[in-house]
């Protein structure tokens, strides 16, 4: 597939950060020195000690590491649903974590596509309305939320079930809907928290053929998973350890690849 | 392959070509090329140790054929390994002895032999998962041991975080 520029990216590019280096790759997301306290019963946690990630427009970065690691909570600073303590979040070029509430929401409504672990589908309209509704705030025409909900579904192999309330559908089936709604809007970075996590090896390879298109269209992805088949497409692997950067690596070509099925039997002795 | 050949013999009476073929065709790409020489150096050891017999059977303008059947030891033989399960769990004992001893000897740091590690699955990961992409739709048992395969990095993953939030 060839890569050609993002559908997503309607919107006038971000001009580079001034300290930037002038040939670096522009990034699309990175933090600084981000930090996450919860507190608990009156006792500070932090799960998120000083970490500092970046994105590159149209790459691809998964998030690997322990429960507990503070992996999730992570990719909820990033997707604005709680607020940092402190550091900074930049998304195209915009410092957005010193953003109010409602012009952050704007922005990532525009530009980024949220699949949480938990589906957080909505429960009163069918499968069809909950995937258009994000690409219909985003200013799509109904006419093109609507066909872009068709190929989405379609590619899930979800297209029979476009009328079904939400709540008729199995863990799985709910899981893919999420990560269509998510893709609705096309969105420039999209935000997963474990696409796989329900579902069998063969809904698993629907969702990975579906990443490495969204991938090859141009539109970054970054995403928490434990599933290594999910992992290995990506560009950059990051693992976080007691809530900081433990490992942050590109995804190596082994010198000897496994290119046979005979080669996997080797792979075995 | 010993245990192999007395499995196809136990269906039917073969000569060594004949049993290439069957594995070739039986497995495609899940065995490795079977090579002709080690066959026919196989069915001489089983016919040594008595699990097997063998008939010359004339051709016309060929040399005789050596036709093979299987034996009543043969039998018991066969019987016993496939009734004996298969090996236990596969644990990487070499990486986990480095792990382990490494940094004791001054040598390393256990986080950077697991990321090397968990490195080095993923680059295998990858691979496999072209080869996934790539496999014959219709060819089952390829299909089956790719799949096998991933699902036993992904617990040498998972295994490779066990280690790091004990030991790092």
């Amino acid at each position: 597939m060839s890569r050609s520029a993002p559908k997503g990216l309607q919107f006038p590019l971000p001009s580079l950060e001034a300290d930037a280096a002038a040939d670096a790759p522009p990034a699309l997301l990175r933090t600084r020195g981000l930090v996450k306290v919860y507190r608990a019963e009156g006792v500070a946690v932090e799960a998120v000690r000083g970490v500092d990630v970046e994105v590159a427009i149209g790459e691809f970065v998964a998030i690997m590491g322990p429960s507990g690691s503070g992996k999730s909570t992570l990719l909820h600073v990033l997707g604005g649903l709680e607020p940092a303590t402190r550091g900074e979040i930049w998304l195209r070029g915009q410092r957005v974590d010193k953003l109010s509430t409602a012009a952050w929401a704007l922005l990532r409504r525009r530009h980024v596509g949220f699949m949480f672990q938990f589906f957080n589908l909505l429960s009163n309209m069918t499968v069809a309305d909950n995937v258009e509704l994000p690409a219909l705030l985003a200013g799509a025409t109904p006419r093109q939320a609507r066909k872009r909900r068709e190929e989405l579904l379609g590619e899930l192999g979800l297209a029979a079930k476009a009328g079904a309330a939400p709540a008729r559908l199995s863990g799985g089936e709910q899981q893919r809907v999420a990560l269509a709604r998510a893709l609705a809007n096309e969105p420039s970075l999209l935000l997963a928290d474990e696409p796989t996590g329900n579902l069998d090896s063969s809904n698993t390879r629907d969702v990975l053929r579906l990443l490495q298109r969204t991938h090859d269209r141009g539109q970054a992805i970054l995403l928490v998973t434990h599933d290594a088949r999910v992992a290995s497409l990506a560009d950059r692997v990051i693992n976080l350890f007691d809530g900081m950067v433990s490992d942050d690596s590109p995804v190596m070509r082994i010198p000897r690849p496994v290119s046979s099925v005979r080669d996997i039997l080797e792979l075995h002795s | 392959m010993r245990q192999h050949l007395l499995a196809l013999l136990a269906k039917e009476p073969a000569h060594g070509y004949e049993l290439k073929l069957a594995l070739e065709q039986i497995f495609g790409e899940a065995y490795p090329s079977p090579n002709i020489g080690q066959i026919y150096v196989t069915l001489k050891r089983l016919e040594q140790d008595g699990l097997v017999q063998s008939e010359d059977v004339e051709q016309a303008n060929r040399p005789n054929k050596k036709v093979y059947e299987l034996t009543a030891d043969g039998r018991d033989a066969l019987r016993a390994w496939v009734e004996e399960p298969g090996e236990g769990p596969r644990v990487r004992d070499d990486f986990f002895v480095k792990l382990i001893l490494a940094p004791m000897a001054g040598l390393a740091d256990r986080m950077e032999l697991i990321n090397l590690q968990r490195r080095h699955y993923l680059g295998i990961m990858r691979s496999l998962a072209g080869l996934q992409a790539s496999a014959d739709r219709e060819d089952t048992p390829a299909r089956l041991l790719i799949e096998g395969a991933m699902l036993h990095l992904q617990a040498d993953l998972d295994w490779l975080e066990r280690c790091q939030e004990e030991l790092v």
